[in-house]
């Protein structure tokens, strides 16, 4: 074969996979949506996290803001120190922003939603929400409604 | 008796020694890369056959295996009624393991068996000492070229397996299943992470693409110059390369993702 021909062909083998790699980055997973770790971090404790994990997603009303960068036990108040990484493009929610455990779905996975309050001041890197409500423990949720049936 | 325990001690002492020639040599074509990077044409010839030549069964087999994960995963996921989440079970597992692995696989047995088959002849009509001869290092022209073409092409090789599956997964999982072509997508986005799953996936091909393309050069190199022992080395390269892959997949993995 000319070496002409087996140059293109080599060529076109790096290019395909060149956009194979572009592919995977890209569409399969989504690139632009988590390569930004540039943003803030705002403190929350927690009594329960139940099954959040570090890299779980923030989202406010639904729309994906940020994502939980670390779970750690504070020795000091008895909690659980969740710190959330809100990306810079939501640069200005409410200090009295309350912060809630949710899970998505029935078996879904869990994740911290944000509901903005009402302030004129807005949180800065480093705060802490107040207002924090924990995860919804599926066993606790049962218990109490079998102890309130048994009530009945 | 103590025949028995010489022939023992022998055969430990030859396979150590080969072990020990197979790393000075891995050693003498990690320094002959400037001289590739001198010699371009000598790669690009190498990239075509080792690389473009692999190519067709590559992206065929990516296209079944992906649509075989479809189908048995949606059997499966349909249960919890969670089929949404197919595209996240296809892109994981290609990505993180069948992508590498079978492409490593595929590889030894397209590509590495040629390299020896190749260089083992080319010892067997002694042309590697007929080079010699005339003062040009067979390492640097000859086999220095045919790995560095072989480290290069697997990771592109199992990037092209691991798209071509997912697309194999999304035919099948939505226009034969009829999933919906969103969800499969914004389910598998979020939970793809790029450091964590592609760029491990994309490690793994590069480590198994220089232990494939090794063992299949030094088999050729090292074999015995006939056309039994060209034979035998042949099918050394697709046992050991097939063997080493999936030991190193499971060492890996552990440590990637074993926390």
């Amino acid at each position: 074969m000319q070496a002409r021909t087996v140059e293109i062909l080599v060529g076109l083998f790096i290019a395909a996979g060149m956009v194979a790699l572009f592919f995977l980055s890209m569409q399969v997973s989504s690139l632009n949506k988590f390569s930004a770790d540039e943003g803030y971090t705002v403190k929350a404790y927690f009594d329960n996290v139940g099954g959040l994990k570090a890299r779980s997603p923030v989202s406010v009303s639904g729309v994906h803001v940020g994502r939980v960068e670390s779970i750690s036990y504070d020795m000091e108040n008895y909690e659980a120190l969740v710190t959330l990484l809100i990306d810079n493009e939501y640069k200005t929610f409410p200090v009295d922003t309350s912060a809630s455990i949710f899970t998505s779905g029935l078996l879904g996975e869990q994740y911290v939603s944000l509901e903005p309050g009402g302030s004129d001041d807005f949180l800065q890197e480093g705060d802490e929400i107040r207002l924090a409500q924990s995860a919804v423990i599926m066993e606790q949720v049962i218990g109490q409604f079998l102890f309130n049936k048994a009530a009945e | 008796m103590f025949n028995k325990l010489q022939a023992l001690g022998r055969s430990g002492i030859l396979a150590i020694e080969r072990l020990g020639r197979g790393h000075i040599f891995f050693w003498q074509l990690l320094k002959a890369l400037p001289t590739v990077i001198v010699r371009f044409p000598l790669l690009i010839q190498q990239l075509f056959a080792v690389g473009v030549l692999s190519f067709l069964i590559i992206f065929v087999s990516g296209l079944f295996v992906g649509m075989v994960l479809g189908l048995q995963g949606y059997n499966t996921l349909v249960d919890f009624g969670a089929e949404e989440s197919l595209g996240v079970m296809v892109a994981l597992s290609l990505v993180r393991e069948l992508g590498p692995v079978v492409t490593a696989l595929l590889f030894a047995g397209r590509a590495g068996s040629a390299l020896t088959a190749e260089i083992g002849l080319m010892k067997a009509t002694e042309q590697l000492s007929g080079m010699e001869m005339m003062a040009v290092d067979p390492i640097k022209r000859i086999v220095a070229p045919r790995f560095w073409a072989g480290v290069i092409s697997m990771p592109l090789l199992a990037a092209i397996f691991s798209a071509i599956g997912v697309v194999g997964g999304y035919l099948v999982g939505v226009g034969l299943l009829g999933i919906d072509g969103g969800a499969f997508w914004s389910q598998m986005q979020p939970r793809v992470d790029l450091s964590e799953d592609i760029l491990n996936g994309v490690i793994k091909s590069v480590v198994f693409g220089v232990v494939v393309t090794w063992i299949a050069v030094y088999e050729g190199y090292d074999a015995t110059p006939t056309s039994e022992g060209v034979s035998r080395a042949t099918t050394r390269t697709v046992v050991h390369s097939a063997l080493a892959v999936l030991g190193l997949d499971f060492i890996l993995t552990a440590l990637m993702f074993g926390e």
